[in-house]
């Protein structure tokens, strides 16, 4: 069976030069950053923040807090993995203002191993998501991958969405190696037990809608 | 190896970052255990799927809006430096 491969590609090289531009106050050279990084940091935000005004906020704010903080970077880490962390933040403090009763922490471990044994094992169509429309797919995952706790949502999206390295979500979330794994591996397990129900082999051939409750045809 | 052993490794053998004869291990419990090969295909393909999704991509006008609030922002904050 093949392995995953990260997506992001690596164009890093004229960055550090953009970076010390971009220190020097060359506000172009800024531009050039955000131009390269504000999808990404929009698509992070509105996975943590599930709020699509939230979203926009945390993509000005983590940009403003990055340019005024650029004396600080020092280049140890990759110029995007220190721009997420603080979008992380942003992120997470909209999260905790818009849901006050709910603790959302990062290090928080979540209820415990059984969360994550698989229940449902019935294989999957071979083109699952080709039995929905674009839309339906869309409503799908969003309301899949929003019933995920935050600290497993958050480690899901840098690696598997933005394919982050390890090393990195975990510099970018300042959690430990094992905890982003074990994060990781429950995050991954949770979703596919949440996904089955849509897109496991039926014998009539007919998929379930998105809106239909218990996931009984 | 066991069930709960193959799960503990999916999420390293799914990135490729395992040795040789703990891949094999894998590969042995994988051959024979039915439930396990589709939990770890369809992990895989929950992480494809989502990978390819394209959720929440930011739309161009508001890619534009957002960036001039951004870069007229940083001005001022230049401008304001070099006056101080």
């Amino acid at each position: 069976m093949a392995t995953i491969q990260p997506k992001v590609s690596e164009g890093i090289s004229d960055e550090l030069a953009l970076v010390q531009a971009a220190k020097d106050g060359d506000v172009h050279a800024f531009e050039e950053l955000v131009k390269r990084y504000d999808r990404n940091v929009f698509r992070i935000a509105q996975h943590i923040t599930q709020n699509r005004e939230d979203a926009e906020d945390v993509v000005q704010e983590a940009f403003l807090k990055a340019y005024g903080n650029l004396q600080q970077f020092q280049g140890q880490s990759k110029f995007y993995t220190w721009l997420v962390r603080i979008a992380v933040n942003e992120a997470l403090m909209k999260l905790r203002r818009r849901r006050p009763e709910r603790m959302v922490s990062l290090d928080e471990e979540v209820k415990t191993e059984e969360d994550s044994v698989p229940r449902e094992v019935a294989d999957w169509s071979p083109n699952p998501e080709q039995q929905y429309s674009q839309a339906e797919l869309r409503e799908i995952l969003t309301k899949t991958i929003q019933g995920l706790p935050a600290t497993f949502r958050t480690v899901f999206v840098l690696r598997d969405v933005e394919g982050l390295s390890t090393e990195e979500t975990a510099e970018a979330l300042d959690l430990s190696i094992p905890a982003v794994k074990s994060r990781l591996l429950r995050a991954r397990l949770q979703l596919r037990e949440r996904l089955s129900r849509y897109f496991q082999k039926r014998e009539n051939g007919n998929a379930i809608k998105p809106d239909s409750g218990d996931g009984q045809p | 190896m066991k069930c709960s052993d193959f799960l503990q490794e999916l999420t390293n053998y799914l990135d490729g970052v395992i040795d040789d004869r703990t891949k094999a291990e894998l590969e042995g419990h994988l051959a024979w255990c039915h439930n396990c090969y589709v939990v770890c295909d369809t992990t895989k393909k929950t992480i494809e799927i989502y990978r390819d999704s394209q959720l929440y991509e930011l739309p161009e006008e508001l890619r534009t809006r957002l960036r001039s609030a951004i870069l007229s922002k940083c001005e001022r904050k230049s401008a304001g430096t070099e006056k101080a």
